[in-house]
């Protein structure tokens, strides 16, 4: 009998201890946001970071951008799932992925406000084309020649990228736009005018085109 | 028969493109390396530990080839940080716990408790090498005997063995203190 109570009161013993252990030393979040902001500064300052991202709000929701040391590689709508972009970019680029600001991402960031305010028609940041390729990577340098206020059609995307016939590719690779907004993919409407599909949703593309004017 | 498949790999993706953005191994992972740096070194070390751990974890990340053992790896560089910053400081008195991160404010657990856990790591700190490791391991860090196994570099019987005994150790220690 007193074995077993000396057995039970030193299992409690135990996990009395075990909990204070546990308890221990979780730092408070004010303090891990200090901490993680440090990691991520000396990171970057060795050159570590491939991939730095940031969020950023707009009038169409919260965007997620991301930068390489090259340029801006990656804008993310409100429509899409931020996980499966960071999962791309690790995949695609490198899964040296952090959140951490950036000189690029921070020009992006003001010269994004000042386009939803209506003072900024064109962006001046260097982007970094690698998510896309070939055909598509011609498509999209073609919409990036499109002026703002004024729109295109799949089909004169497809001609101006070196394939008159292929307006449904040209729709495809705009679907795919890795840096929508900057590059201006909701410029491009179906021939006869009609808004046509948008990442971002149609209502994103109609607010965005509302917003330069393009559509009266 | 399985046997006669030709020995051909090329299904399988380098190991690089199957980890996840690092980004999320700070945010899964990230407290525990601290927490458990606090218990090796004690809270106004642990900063310094946890840096060195996670800059040292983002360099050579693309050399982890299991992303499901990424804790355990973590903690393993941890615990050579750990064991490095010990060496620096070869002869200097163990710190005692320092509210910057054992007391902050905001924390879930009750004051008395969280007390409680600041001396005891510092207990902790005057085990023997392998169990204070080991203790560390399972109680700062939440691996299994398995996982402290692997990252001690011992066996699984040899890792159960060193907690258990750790913590019997410990439980005198701290009757000691009691007493006193």
């Amino acid at each position: 009998m007193t074995d077993k109570r000396e057995e039970r009161d030193r299992e409690h013993d135990l996990e009395q201890l075990t909990a204070s252990l546990r308890g221990a030393a979780d730092p408070a979040p004010a303090e891990w946001e200090r901490i993680r902001h440090e990691l991520t500064t000396r990171a970057t300052a060795q050159g570590l970071v491939d991939v730095a991202f940031e969020r950023h709000d707009s009038p169409l929701g919260p965007l997620l951008i991301a930068a390489t040391t090259d340029g801006l590689v990656r804008l993310g709508l409100p429509s899409e799932d931020e996980d499966e972009i960071l999962d791309e970019l690790a995949r695609r680029i490198s899964a040296r992925v952090l959140l951490t600001p950036r000189e690029s991402l921070t020009r992006a960031r003001r010269q994004l406000d000042e386009y939803f305010d209506g003072g900024r028609r064109e962006f001046d940041v260097a982007l970094d084309w690698r998510l896309t390729t070939g055909f598509r990577r011609e498509v999209l340098r073609a919409t990036a020649q499109i002026p703002y206020g004024r729109t295109a059609s799949y089909a004169q995307v497809a001609t101006r990228a070196g394939r008159p016939k292929a307006a449904r590719a040209a729709g495809t690779a705009l679907a795919t736009n890795p840096l929508p907004i900057l590059v201006p993919c909701h410029r491009v409407l179906r021939t006869g005018g009609a808004l046509g599909d948008y990442r971002g949703g149609t209502q994103a593309k109609a607010r965005l085109l509302s917003l330069e004017g393009g559509t009266g | 028969m399985a046997r006669d498949r030709p020995a051909s790999r090329t299904g399988e993706e380098p190991a690089a493109t199957r980890l996840p953005p690092f980004e999320r191994v700070v945010e899964r992972h990230g407290p525990t390396v601290l927490r458990f740096c606090a218990a090796r070194v004690g809270a106004d070390r642990a900063e310094d530990c946890f840096q060195e751990t996670m800059l040292s974890a983002l360099r050579a990340y693309d050399t982890l080839r299991d992303a499901g053992a990424t804790r355990s790896w973590l903690l393993s560089i941890a615990a050579r940080k750990a064991i490095d910053a010990h060496r620096a400081r070869a002869g200097a008195p163990e710190p005692v716990g320092d509210p910057a991160i054992l007391d902050a404010p905001s924390h879930d657990a009750a004051p008395d408790r969280r007390l409680a856990g600041a001396a005891l790591w510092a207990s902790v700190r005057e085990l023997p090498a392998k169990q204070r490791e080991a203790v560390a391991l399972r109680f700062a860090g939440e691996l299994t005997h398995r996982e402290i196994a692997e990252a001690m570099q011992i066996s699984e019987a040899a890792a159960r063995r060193n907690v258990f005994e750790g913590v019997s150790r410990l439980r005198a220690l701290v009757a000691e203190d009691d007493a006193r």
